[in-house]
């Protein structure tokens, strides 16, 4: 048995992959819902009407959406210069912490000037952080899978210190939690009763301007370049060091503007749970999207809808919770793998 | 023969081919391979059309073709790479089952691929028994396989160091690691994969020594190439191929150099060799590229303080075997390594960095076509645009990317240089080498540079792709370019070149004006016996003073 090469590739074939994993997805977890003692095509119903068919349900995903839009542009980002950045969650949290830092009193603005203000400082902590896995990478040679998914737990150590050390809010009766954002650095909510945000039109705007740098400008042409041959691209004229810097760069950068936004945006204050793994799940969301940086917000959305709806239908069915991770898991999987074969054919002999 | 071929490993005899001597006699009787009506087509690509070989004991059968007529495909088949759509394999009587490798071993074929397949970190003996045990087994083989190897490699007269590890021979060596390997196997048909092409003229004539020796002991053999002179001198049987057909069978013994020519290409070719280079008298042209005592170190390579001039309107050609710092030059000159020591002036400008010297405008033909020259996964357009992506009609204001000019260009360049690709979105690893090849001459030489650095700029490509490479090269030198041409093909450096300087080991040696480069000369200054060619300008004038 061995994998060849199609010679041809339909579109159509490429565009109904997703799609048909998604339904082998669906149709694998149903073996585990039925398992579970209840009839899949209730739960499945259950699942849409609660992530799309409310307006408050449709908010609450593109709200859970936000996050996974910013980190799963950080790592397309970097992924499409072949810098394999895993530490999107540590970078949020370090995003989270600049925004702590300038929105909790020391600077007071009118939100038109402190709102922005708080994600370019989110933006340079989370390219800072980037900084030392880059520098070992480029100039010793230092696996960046390592340094940047190790970072994170050094960032969430340091939180913690923080937030249990210096910055504890000695209002929050003892919790471990940081002083709240103050009104004017909130971001303004898009719908009322509702937690979403604008920070979800930033993240649609990052995911356009990163798209049409990725696909219009030199920079971006000089980052898939050498994403795609690094020897090539340097025979180009490229500096190949630089472009995987900068590119490594705007990925922290918008990582780190994911903890701006669930920061001042949904939750107020900083807390060591304000990520359930949003950094990790952008690299799925990226992989969904097949690196392509428009492609990033629907695989978002998607991803989100699975996760709220899994949610809510674990409750009213009286399912397990976990069942949302597995679905998860098992669409990109199976996303994954029908895009493969999309491409690929195996051939048996 | 006495042994099941199923279990050639568990053979205890001396030497492998002792069986084949007692079993088929060397010529005629039954053919020892036959291949009946082999079809295979790769997505709407014949790539091999009802093509019948039959090979006998102790022959040499060559099989001549361009690049891309069905050779390699045509041996993979028989190899068990590929499994073929249509045809039959038998060897000596019994039917070959489809795409195993495995089967081919134990049926006695053994292929030398042109790209080695050996490990560099093992020693010889380790190389040659790779793979010839269970992973189950716990016995050590090495003892063994040492005392056949000895006996085997005094038989055939092929003599290598067995625990010398194989990063450090010589490529004449591995290849002739590769040729061990397949004869301790058991090999009965022995497949080689233009084992030329890497070869100095004088191991040639060595390897040409050993495969005679091997087919009068009853092996049989396949050369695949594309080289004239080395199929006439060396085969019984010429085989053609043509866009995958078998186009004619002959002796080599009343072949003709045209009649080959015309039943490979389809047509006669006007050589493109001779009297191309006419007309260079206006010598003393501005150099516009000058090496002063570079020395370099990188990895395994180096350069040690090579000094060289290229003028405007000459094309100095560089000959030596692969792997004696070719490479590295070329990255000095094209600003991707810095010299330790010495100076590299571009039309009089120390280079600073790779977009200086594109900047500066020098037309750069890369050795490795897709994986250096082209972005591999980019497209025909934005593969056109690359090197100059920052200036105009490509980019405006300096970092927007202006696809429609970008596409006009790459439209300019695909209708001028004859690109044959279906569309210019097409992605670039999809065309075929010539075709690549062509969007790089129309990118490098589209305007015009005043020096042009050509790496191999014919390797790999068929007989009308090179002519219009050659084509071009000699456009651009009537037009006042400056030339340094690197290649392995003597032939075409002494085509195309008014000088000739030979690098070995990292040394450049002084270029020889045409008339005094020979090809045994130069194959001697390739292996690094200079001293023998002083001998031989001594013995000359000797020679000329008793006249």
């Amino acid at each position: 048995m061995r994998i060849e090469k199609r010679p041809h590739v339909s579109i159509l074939w490429l565009v109904s992959a997703p799609l048909l994993a998604s339904l082998a997805a669906l149709i694998l977890s149903a073996a585990l819902i039925i398992w579970a003692g209840q009839s899949p095509l209730r739960a499945y119903q259950e699942l849409v009407l609660a992530a799309l068919g409310s307006r408050g349900g449709l908010a609450e995903t593109l709200s859970y959406a936000t996050p996974l839009i910013f980190t799963g542009l950080a790592a397309a980002i970097a992924f499409r210069a072949k810098f394999w950045n895993i530490g999107g969650e540590g970078q949020l949290y370090i995003g989270a912490c600049a925004a702590t830092a300038l929105g909790t009193g020391i600077l007071t603005a009118p939100p038109v000037i402190l709102i922005p203000l708080l994600f370019i400082a989110g933006a340079l902590a989370g390219g800072i952080l980037l900084v030392i896995p880059v520098i070992l990478k480029t100039a010793l040679r230092v696996d960046e899978v390592v340094t940047t998914l190790l970072l994170n737990f050094i960032v969430l150590l340091v939180v913690s210190f923080l937030i249990e050390g210096p910055w504890r809010d000695p209002m929050a009766l003892g919790w471990p939690q940081a002083a709240p954002i103050i009104d004017e650095g909130v971001l303004p909510k898009l719908l009322d009763r509702t937690r979403l945000h604008i920070g979800f039109l930033v993240a649609v705007g990052c995911a356009v301007i990163s798209w049409f740098v990725m696909q219009r400008t030199v920079w971006g042409f000089e980052i898939r370049a050498v994403g795609l041959a690094a020897t090539a691209a340097a025979f180009a004229g490229m500096r190949v060091t630089r472009v995987v810097v900068i590119a490594a760069l705007i990925s922290g950068a918008m990582a780190g503007m994911a903890g701006v936004s669930e920061v001042a945006g949904l939750k107020g204050y900083m807390t060591l749970d304000l990520s359930p793994g949003f950094g990790y799940t952008g690299i799925a969301v990226a992989m969904l999207a097949g690196l392509h940086l428009l492609a990033v917000v629907p695989a978002a959305i998607f991803l989100s809808a699975v996760y709220v709806g899994a949610d809510s239908m674990s409750r009213t069915l009286d399912i397990p919770t976990y069942l949302a991770d597995v679905l998860v898991a098992l669409s990109v999987l199976a996303i994954l793998v029908c895009t493969v074969f999309a491409r690929y054919r195996l051939r048996f002999s | 023969m006495t042994k099941s071929p199923n279990q050639p490993f568990r053979s205890q005899s001396s030497s492998p081919l002792s069986h084949e001597s007692k079993g088929t006699p060397p010529s005629g009787g039954v053919p020892l391979l036959v291949a009946e009506g082999i079809c295979k087509t790769f997505g709407e690509h014949r790539a091999n059309d009802d093509i019948s070989l039959r090979l006998a004991a102790g022959e040499i059968l060559c099989l001549l073709g361009e690049n891309g007529a069905g050779k390699t495909t045509l041996m993979n088949i028989l190899f068990g790479h590929y499994v073929a759509d249509a045809g039959t394999i038998t060897v000596a009587g019994q039917p070959l089952p489809p795409g195993s490798t495995q089967a081919a071993l134990r049926a006695g074929i053994g292929m030398v691929h042109q790209h080695f397949t050996l490990a560099g970190g093992l020693t010889v003996l380790e190389n040659v028994v790779l793979g010839t045990q269970s992973l189950w087994s716990l016995r050590d083989v090495r003892a063994n396989a040492r005392v056949r190897l000895q006996t085997l490699m005094n038989d055939v007269g092929l003599r290598v160091d067995l625990d010398a590890l194989v990063d450090t021979l010589p490529v004449g060596q591995r290849q002739r690691v590769e040729i061990l390997k397949v004869l301790y196997r058991q090999a009965r048909v022995l497949i080689l994969d233009e084992p030329t092409a890497i070869l100095s003229p004088q191991e040639c004539d060595g390897l040409f020594t050993t495969l005679r020796a091997l087919a009068a002991r009853g092996l049989a053999v396949i050369l695949i190439s594309h080289k004239l002179e080395d199929v006439m001198r060396i085969s019984d049987r010429i085989a053609v191929l043509r866009d995958g057909r078998l186009v004619g069978e002959v002796a080599a013994a009343k072949a003709k150099r045209d009649d080959l020519v015309r039943m490979m290409i389809g047509r006669s070719l006007t050589q493109v060799s001779k009297g191309t280079s006419e007309g260079n008298d206006q010598d003393t042209g501005e150099p516009v590229l000058v090496l002063r005592k570079v020395s370099v170190r990188k990895g395994r390579d180096r350069l040690c303080d090579v000094s060289v001039s290229v003028r405007q309107g000459e094309i100095l050609g560089i000959a030596g075997i692969s792997g004696n710092g070719q490479s590295l030059l070329a990255d000095v000159i094209y600003g991707l390594v810095r010299p330790d020591q010495g100076e590299v002036r571009l039309y009089g400008e120390a280079i600073s960095s790779t977009q200086q010297v594109i900047d500066a405008g020098v037309g750069r033909i890369c050795e490795d076509r897709l994986g250096t020259g082209m972005i591999a996964g980019m497209s025909v357009a934005e593969n056109a645009a690359s090197t100059r992506r920052r200036i105009p009609p490509f980019a405006r204001w300096g970092w927007y990317i202006d696809n429609r000019a970008v596409r006009a260009r790459a439209q300019d360049y695909q209708q001028q240089f004859d690109v044959r690709c279906r569309h210019i979105g097409q992605p670039i690893a999809e065309l075929s080498g010539g075709n690549i090849q062509k969007l790089i001459l129309a990118r490098e030489l589209a305007d015009q540079p005043r020096f042009i650095l050509a790496h191999q700029p014919s390797r790999g490509l068929d007989a009308g792709a090179i002519a219009f490479v050659h084509e071009c090269l000699i456009q651009a030198r009537k037009q006042g370019a400056g030339i340094l041409l690197m290649s392995e093909d003597l032939d075409e450096l002494l085509a195309l070149s008014d000088q000739v300087a030979v690098i070995f080991e990292g040394t450049l040696s002084a270029p020889l004006a045409r008339d005094e480069a020979t090809v045994s000369r130069l194959g001697l200054l390739m292996i690094g016996h200079a001293d023998e060619i002083e001998n031989e300008k001594i013995e000359k004038k000797s020679k000329r003073h008793a006249h």
